[in-house]
């Protein structure tokens, strides 16, 4: 930005670029993104504040301790924190511009995200089916909430996967895909702390309370 | 055909809810339908459907996006302030035993769509419409960062404005004033879809809210020209820059706070109920960390648009520009830290109140450095009174009264007496009329000549003004009174005759008012008519000093032929005084972003999808919002979305405008 500011040789300032280059395409793209991804992280903070607040609230239904299983949990966690190693694999294949690897690696990152949400289905069911739904009390609404507004991130996420599969086995790794497969690596990560504050917070907690 | 399957397709929608049997709102349908078709008709006559799609419906341009968001907030303001002469004509009459004109159910909704609209479908389009279109333009920028997001936005708060005025037709709105607290708002107390077409309306518009303040914060860092350091950004830009800050961290909490209400309503959670752990409390907090930010959202453009026009129209440099901008830094903060002055009722005990309410007083410290800064601007100036500088000067004085109330309200035990009193009410029109609409009215005087090429007719301009100002002075100040001697806010009827003078005199306010409006309307189609001679071609006709003003008005596509070079605060200024030479020759194709309709037709689906949800049309919810994703990723494989403007245009671009300055002098 401190081209052309100064006065030019002959003394004459100068008002204009006579010779301009456009910013390069996607500019702006990452620096949106964190953005972005900072509003997402506030909706999260609210639905954190809104457990804090009504997490102890039973109203004489099912507290954490009978509801939660934390060898699950701990399963479902390592899916989650697998597919983001499996993720950064993918990102330091696409350096190497091997698109196949990418692609495999991709693909793993997806099962892996699959299975979390899978095994995280089945704890709602299964808790559901003991009469710990969302309406029995303020609490299991905070709680599936916080969790469900998680899952269905990762949801959107493996839906916007599969999308970049697509796009880079039709297109390759192209500028554009790579600035895609950076963006969806920032969420990737992104849902992976926030469920590391989820573990934390909500379950291990929960269960200690 | 059997009820059941028409319950799968309409939903709990019926002919019963056609408010038929409302004389004045069918009255209403009539005269819209009528002046739509006639609209609808002529558009069709003459053949603009094809322009209107191609020119504005999917531009991308941040020039016609800015203005589409200006034609939006003048059409909601007519509907938002014939809600407000409704209510004064209501409590002027309802006395001595007459019940008014207006029944409680519809009293209800009236004063509830009047505060929805106003905020999200009237302040905030104009104030991001303005900001869309002048930023880019101080900034020596070509558009905005993201301009296919732009159109998205706009086009989804368009969504929203429409969920809300479909709500005067089919159904009815929300009956539970303007921020919804529940329980009154739940399910239980509120069955109808009042509260659903509020809920969705606002989400709908509060996506496109959210995505432009993301987009408006990269603009001005990521695309101001060289030279331009952050110290060197004009005002406007500055105090829109700290605006869309506090959009993107606050407009977050409204779509959850919305969304946990939108659960407690079509799941049965317990999130703001009375029993099974719920607590309503916490959404009168949550609501209010997305409410006060927001107050700032609107009024600090409205701030920049002062600076502005102070420095212009003094013909002298912005005195304490450097405060200026520290002073709207402090504002952006504390904005986050005063939210609890909203409900000091609520018992949180002495020490949290003593907090807030000191948090508050101080809030009107750099907001009186602005002031100090204004005045001192004027001062030794050759001040040129024209219509900008007359809503400014009327802004200072107006503005400084709000403050003055809202210092009032800020000490807690003052609060007890006054907290939801018509005082109240006087005060925060007084701050969000005399700060944020003056203005946008400002700014609307100010800019237009840069938008359309010609200035606004400076009599029913004054017109528009003085009916404006001493209808405000006449509608609020008996509100101060009436608050004062007790009376609440939102009542239909009134039992005491001594109180019925006050509201005969606030609705003769509103009748000036009116007046003014209608007289701001008359102003546009003059100067549309008298345009010739109204006539601007230097691109700078009020000796102005920031960029916007060295390019040609209205501004080619392309904004400026070649990126400016900054060397001062005031840049367009130091380049007349140093002996600018506008460059002749030289000129290379420009790189640009092309138009699309994808913004349009996802923010259809998108108001689509509401109002399944609204009236439980499940169908064309999941069809909408499967039709949304299919459209959305499909967007997503058109790789190629700019095009260059070939040098050929462009010289021809400039050569005009090089004939028009050299016919002007």
């Amino acid at each position: 930005m401190t081209i052309a500011v100064n006065p030019t040789q002959t003394g004459e300032p100068v008002f204009y670029l006579a010779d301009e280059h456009p910013h390069p395409e996607g500019w702006s793209t990452s620096l949106g993104f964190w953005i972005y991804l900072m509003s997402d992280c506030l909706i999260f903070a609210i639905l954190f504040a809104t457990f804090g607040v009504l997490g102890g609230n039973y109203a004489a239904g099912p507290a954490p301790k009978d509801l939660f299983d934390l060898n699950l949990v701990a399963v479902n966690t390592s899916m989650l924190l697998l597919s983001s190693i499996t993720y950064g694999f993918a990102m330091l294949t696409m350096q190497q511009n091997k698109i196949a690897q990418t692609q495999m690696w991709l693909a793993i990152t997806g099962l892996f995200g699959a299975a979390f949400i899978g095994i995280e289905l089945t704890e709602f069911a299964h808790m559901i089916h003991e009469g710990a739904t969302p309406q029995r009390s303020a609490f299991l609404s905070a709680f599936f909430t916080l969790v469900g507004t998680h899952g269905l991130h990762v949801s959107c996420g493996l839906i916007w996967l599969v999308t970049l599969m697509v796009q880079v086995q039709k297109f390759g790794l192209i500028e554009a895909n790579r600035r895609r497969l950076m963006c969806l690596s920032m969420f990737w990560h992104f849902l992976d702390v926030v469920w590391i504050g989820v573990f934390t917070f909500v379950y291990l907690l929960g269960v200690l309370r | 055909m059997s009820p059941e399957l028409l319950k799968l397709i309409f939903g709990r929608l019926g002919i019963e809810s056609l408010p038929l049997h409302e004389p004045i709102v069918v009255g209403t349908f009539v005269v819209v339908a009528l002046g739509g078709v006639a609209l609808l008709g002529g558009l069709t006559y003459f053949r603009l459907w094809g322009y209107l799609w191609r020119e504005w419906f999917t531009t991308v341009d941040h020039k016609r996006i800015g203005i589409m968001y200006m034609i939006l907030g003048i059409v909601m303001l007519l509907r938002g302030f014939a809600d407000a002469l409704m209510m004064r004509g209501q409590q002027m009459l309802a006395f001595g035993g007459s019940e008014g004109y207006l029944n409680a159910h519809h009293y209800d909704q009236v004063f509830t769509a009047h505060g929805v609209i106003m905020i999200f479908f009237v302040a905030m389009p104009l104030v991001t419409g303005l900001m869309n279109y002048v930023v880019p333009l101080q900034i020596g920028a070509r558009d905005v960062s993201f301009p296919f997001l732009n159109n998205f936005s706009f086009w989804m708060t368009v969504g929203g404005a429409v969920l809300v005025m479909a709500s005067l037709f089919i159904g009815e709105f929300a009956r539970t004033g303007w921020l919804a607290y529940p329980p009154l708002s739940n399910i239980g107390y509120s069955p109808d879809v009042g509260v659903d077409y509020y809920i969705w309306a606002l989400q709908v518009a509060g996506v496109g809210t959210t995505l432009s303040g993301i987009n408006l914060i990269c603009t001005i860092v990521k695309l101001r020209c060289p030279g331009m350091t952050m110290m060197k950004m004009p005002v406007f830009t500055w105090t829109s820059l700290c605006t869309n800050v506090l959009i993107v961290a606050s407009f977050p909490v409204l779509t959850v706070v919305l969304a946990l209400l939108s659960l407690d309503r079509y799941v049965g959670t317990n999130f703001f109920t009375n029993d099974f752990g719920g607590s309503p409390m916490m959404y009168v907090n949550l609501i209010w960390i997305w409410g006060h930010p927001e107050v700032y959202i609107l009024v600090l453009p409205a701030f920049g648009i002062f600076s502005e026009v102070t420095s212009a129209f003094s013909g002298k440099r912005l005195f304490g520009y450097t405060s200026m901008v520290y002073a709207t830094v402090v504002i952006t903060i504390l904005s986050y830290l005063v939210w609890l002055h909203h409900f000091f009722t609520m018992g949180s005990g002495a020490s949290v109140n003593s907090f807030f309410g000191i948090t508050t007083m101080i809030i009107s410290i750099p907001t009186g450095a602005k002031m100090f800064n204004w005045l001192f601007t004027m001062y030794r100036g050759r001040i040129r009174y024209e219509l900008p500088m007359m809503w400014t000067i009327a802004f200072m004085l107006t503005f400084v009264i709000g403050g003055m109330t809202g210092v009032l309200l800020a000490v807690p035990p003052a609060d007890f007496v006054l907290h939801n009193s018509l005082f109240l009410i006087a005060h925060f029109h007084n701050v969000i009329i005399g700060g944020v609409v003056f203005g946008a009215f400002a700014g609307i005087n100010y800019w237009f000549p840069k938008a359309f090429g010609f200035k606004l007719d400076p009599f029913w301009g004054k017109m528009s003004f003085w009916f404006w100002v001493t209808g405000f002075y006449l509608a609020f100040m008996p509100l101060y009174v009436l608050g004062l001697m007790g009376v609440t806010r939102r009542l239909r009827v009134f039992d005491d005759p001594s109180l019925q003078i006050w509201f005969v005199i606030a609705a003769i306010g509103a009748l000036f008012v009116f007046i003014g409006i209608l007289s701001m309307l008359m102003q546009f189609a003059v100067s549309l008519l008298k345009r010739e001679q109204l006539k601007d071609v230097t691109g700078d006709p009020w000796d102005a000093r920031t960029l916007e003003w060295a390019t040609s008005s209205p501004p080619p596509d392309y904004n400026f032929a070649f990126t400016p070079v900054v060397h001062d605060n005031d840049a367009w200024w130091d380049m007349k005084k140093r002996g600018y030479q506008r460059p002749l020759t030289g000129f290379k194709p420009i790189h640009m972003p092309a138009s699309t309709g994808t913004g349009i037709i996802l923010a259809g689906f998108a108001t689509a999808m509401g109002f399944g949800l609204i009236w439980y049309m499940w169908w064309l919810a999941a069809a909408s919002f499967i039709a949304m994703l299919a459209v959305g990723i499909g967007h997503t494989f058109n790789y190629h979305r700019d095009f260059d403007i070939p040098a050929e245009d462009v010289i021809r671009t400039e050569d005009a405008r090089t004939k028009l300055l050299a016919g002007a002098k």
